[in-house]
């Protein structure tokens, strides 16, 4: 009798979550389903599941138009530069915050959250005149600089989390063989700690791939990624549904990748290793 | 060529002093063990010697070289830690030649020098593997490895054999004392085990609170410890201290008797007692007697019956082997 | 502890990353400060006086700023809400023994890395869109009259939009926070003879405060600097409907390139987000400590 109503919970329960599920993803699923319908498909008043007539013109049109691909570029170089860079900063701060702690040790971290807590907009005026007079608008180099700080703090804080639990003998061991602190960082603690580096690199790639503050603010055509490209969807004329649909997958597929096969680093990074 | 001379050794952590004005000299080629009780500052002294920890005050010698303010890198000890530290992602092979890497020692050399360590520690079949395939005594083994490769002027032990299990400590023991002595290579090995003291050491260091209390070899230390402390620290069973009566009587404040040298007599002369507890061991018995105002003694039996429990005894220390301390406990001598 | 040669080093090694920090946050924030002081015109760059208190008075006297400061926080408290009540129950029932478990999971949490403007854009148009959006469509086929979102209310489509993205990332960190719950705590409660909601009420909501004090925290944190979705939908609009404090520093600073007036709003933007942080995250903060 108990396995009987066991297996109805399941079933129950099953269903209940695949409903939440499905319709959380479900926006997603309508986008993916637009952009391979035609224009007037996409706005017909009654809209279509399955029975429509299945295109790849969306696709074509938006690779073949000119401006998706500089701005996938873009995207790609900012994000992957200013990551590298996030994390070429931290790795040393985070060793030094979690093998030489000092009374200071633990301000600075707060300090460190603390630039991350204050909203952008506290910093935009400053920061776009700055860019404005150092000739920085509209360039890689500027957005790379702004997102790769904008991020510095998580990965900082993944970082030195990461570091604090591994063990000292094993870097003071390394010291005994003769080794520098660069060599001893190096060669003994960068290769014991690749799964933290490699969440981190995770975390900050998705999180300067989806940045959209700094990108809008800064950036208008030249150095913009794709989320200032899907920004000028905001109201074009004609018929242009099916292509933001497209568009809109092309410009989120490659970190929807990263983040679903990545989930539970993810956590652990922007919670700041809190929860496990 | 490898003596190690401390003057003077201060070093606080926090409002705690930890190395309270230590000198110690340690020659040549040495095997010196030092021993105490949890707190003592064992470890900490150790990695002052290594250049891990900065001392406070005074100076670390190593032949006529000043390396207090020198980094460990750069002192050419070697040191074997508790929990062997040893570079996960590196094969046993690169494990051991890791220092001589960064000395910038050519390959073929490092090969041989790896692989003649290896032969030493019977390793060489395990020189391609990973640290996390390695049983612990495997493990320990490589880090010892690590240890001599370099030649080092001295080796830094830090109770390298407590996390194996009885057996193979045992036997590690020997294999360090016999690896020391064909190296020749001063060594420094703390442990709180006296068993280890007692049976690997050329000198015993005893320390307490950061202090010396006696320096010396093991037979010297067994049988003449210098206070009540070390003299309830070394040998196993402990000594049996008494106070009171049968110490006035000798004109000290605090007697010392090995459970060695109190024999059972017969009659009245000795101190009464009831047997408490009979430890059989196989080749001694151990009694313990409750002897009233003098607390529970220990004395070994070598008889093969040995009293039962509940039996009324009379103790009868060898008079020539009782220690006397005098009211600071330090030994006063005959 | 390390020697002095060690932390010498370590300074050296920690200097970049926190001069690089100072470079792009405290002294931009000077900059603010000082910005928000002066008449300055981004048009007219040359003629930069001294406003004194004037930009100040100008800024909360205008009842844009008020309206901008109750959006905002509407924003924020209706999205914290949505996701919290939300986040809790689902995660509950994605951490049950269901069928296809971990790819359940892997969909729900899909929405939250969806790049902002994107996903603005798509609810704008393919769903909310009164005319040929799902939304309209749905509501004409149950008989009613489509909502006009974005003009009838813009803000209600915002907390909508930004809802849909942050309810997988509270769910996410509450599933996480549940599967390390102990699972004998509950079963001893039901040996005691608790219901399911007492259970919940007394086992499952203590533990998982920790995770709602940390969602809180950062939810607080991202939601008050809400800006590219409207940038993308609204524009702020219609009139200020749907202005939160940062976007009027944007349209302050770069629609009407009054730069000082600007740096005012964002000072008292930094100014809430201070209060606001002290009052819901800081208690929250501290609970972290533990």
């Amino acid at each position: 009798m108990a396995g009987q109503s066991r297996a109805r919970h399941v079933i129950l329960t099953s269903c209940m979550a695949w409903a939440v599920a499905s319709l959380l993803f479900f926006p997603i699923f309508w986008t993916l389903l637009t952009s391979f319908k035609t224009e007037i498909e996409a706005v017909a008043s009654t809209p279509s599941l399955i029975r429509f007539h299945w295109t790849l013109e969306n696709y074509k049109a938006v690779l073949s138009a000119g401006d998706y691909l500089p701005h996938a570029i873009n995207s790609i170089i900012i994000s992957m530069t200013s990551t590298l860079l996030a994390i070429a900063l931290s790795i040393p701060a985070a060793w030094a915050l979690a093998m030489a702690p000092t009374k200071r040790t633990k301000s600075i971290l707060l300090w460190v959250l603390s630039t991350k807590m204050m909203p952008p907009v506290g910093v935009l005026v400053p920061i776009y005149l700055i860019y404005q007079r150092l000739d920085l608008l509209n360039t890689r180099t500027g957005l790379i600089a702004i997102v790769a700080l904008s991020n510095l703090p998580i990965v900082l804080w993944m970082l030195f989390s990461y570091f604090k639990e591994i063990p000292h003998e094993m870097l003071e061991a390394a010291r005994m063989d003769g080794a520098t602190p660069v060599q001893e960082i190096g060669l003994v603690l960068l290769p014991t700690s690749l799964p933290a580096i490699a969440s981190a690199f995770l975390l900050s790639f998705l999180l300067a791939w989806n940045e959209c503050f700094w990108t809008l603010n800064l950036s208008t055509s030249d150095a913009a990624p794709l989320s200032v490209y899907i920004a000028s969807f905001s109201s074009p004329e004609g018929l242009f549904w099916a292509k933001l649909s497209a568009a809109s997958i092309l410009a989120i597929a490659p970190v929807f990748a990263v983040g679903w096969f990545c989930q539970r680093q993810l956590v652990r990074g922007l919670t700041f290793g809190a929860v496990k | 060529m490898g003596r190690i001379t401390l003057s003077n050794l201060q070093k606080s952590l926090g409002s705690t002093t930890v190395i309270e004005n230590l000198t110690l000299e340690v020659a040549n080629g040495d095997f010196v063990v030092c021993v105490g009780p949890s707190g003592c500052g064992k470890t900490t002294l150790l990695r002052l010697i290594a250049g891990l920890e900065d001392v406070d005050a005074g100076s670390i010698r190593i032949d006529d070289r000043d390396v207090t303010l020198t980094p460990p890198s750069k002192r050419g000890l070697s040191m074997v830690f508790q929990s062997y530290a040893l570079y996960p992602h590196m094969t046993v092979r690169s494990n051991i030649g890791f220092a001589l890497k960064l000395a910038g020692a050519s390959q073929l050399e490092i090969n041989q020098k790896v692989e003649a360590a290896a032969e030493k520690l019977n390793l060489t079949k395990l020189l391609n593997r990973k640290p996390r395939e390695l049983s612990g005594g495997q493990r320990q083994r490589v880090a010892i490895g690590r240890a001599i490769v370099r030649k080092p002027t001295a080796f830094l032990f830090d109770e390298p054999l407590s996390n194996l299990d009885a057996a193979l400590r045992v036997q590690m023991r020997f294999e360090l004392v016999r690896l020391q002595k064909e190296l020749g290579i001063t060594s420094l090995y703390v442990t709180h085990d006296q068993t280890e003291a007692m049976t690997m050491a050329d000198k015993i260091v005893v320390l307490n609170a950061g202090s010396i209390v006696q320096y010396d070899t093991p037979l010297n230390i067994y049988r003449r410890p210098a206070t009540t402390f070390v003299a309830g620290f070394i040998g196993s069973p402990k000594m049996n201290l008494i106070t009171g009566g049968p110490a006035a009587e000798r004109n000290a404040a605090t007697i010392g008797v090995r459970p060695e040298h109190v024999a059972l007599g017969s009659g009245a002369s000795g101190w009464p007692g009831t047997v408490a507890v009979v430890e059989y061991l196989g080749s001694d018995t151990f009694l313990h007697v409750d002897a009233g105002a003098l607390g529970l003694l220990v004395v070994r039996s070598s008889g093969d019956a040995p009293p039962e429990r509940g039996t009324r005894v009379s103790l009868v220390p060898q008079e020539q082997n009782i220690h006397r301390f005098d009211m600071a406990g330090c030994l006063i001598s005959n | 502890m390390a020697t002095k040669h060690t932390q010498t080093v370590a300074r050296l090694l920690l200097a970049p990353a926190v001069i690089s920090l100072l470079l792009f946050s405290v002294i931009p924030l000077i900059f603010t400060i000082y910005f928000s002081f002066l008449h300055y015109s981004l048009l007219d760059a040359g003629a930069r006086t001294f406003a004194g208190l004037e930009n100040f008075q100008y800024v909360l006297t205008d009842p844009g700023l008020w309206q901008a400061l109750a959006n905002s926080l509407l924003l924020v408290t209706s999205i914290l809400v949505i996701t919290i009540a939300g986040g809790i129950p689902f995660a509950l029932l994605l951490n049950e023994p269901i069928f296809g478990r971990n790819i359940a999971r892997s969909v729900a949490i899909a929405p939250f890395f969806v790049m902002p403007t994107v996903n603005a854009l798509v609810w704008k148009h393919l769903l909310l869109n009164p005319v040929s959006g799902l939304f309209s469509w749905i509501a004409v086929t149950l008989g009613r009259t489509p909502i006009d979102w974005f003009s009838d209310a813009p803000l209600a489509a915002l907390v909508v939009i930004i809802a849909w993205q942050w309810l997988p990332f509270a769910t996410l960190i509450f599933l996480t926070a549940l599967q390390s719950l102990n699972s004998e705590q509950a079963e001893a409660a039901k040996l005691d003879g608790a219901t399911p909601i007492q259970t919940f009420y007394h086992v499952t909501l203590p533990h998982l405060s920790r995770s709602i004090a940390i969602v809180v925290l950062i939810e607080t944190i991202f939601l008050l600097s809400i800006f590219a979705e409207i940038f993308v939908t609204t524009g702020g609009g219609p009139g200020l409907a749907s202005t939160n404090l940062t976007f009027l520093v944007f349209s302050q600073a770069l629609i009407q390139f009054d730069a000082g007036a600007a740096s005012a709003i964002a000072l008292f933007a930094v100014l809430i987000a201070n209060i606001v942080s002290g009052v819901l995250a800081l208690p929250a903060a501290g609970r972290l400590e533990e």
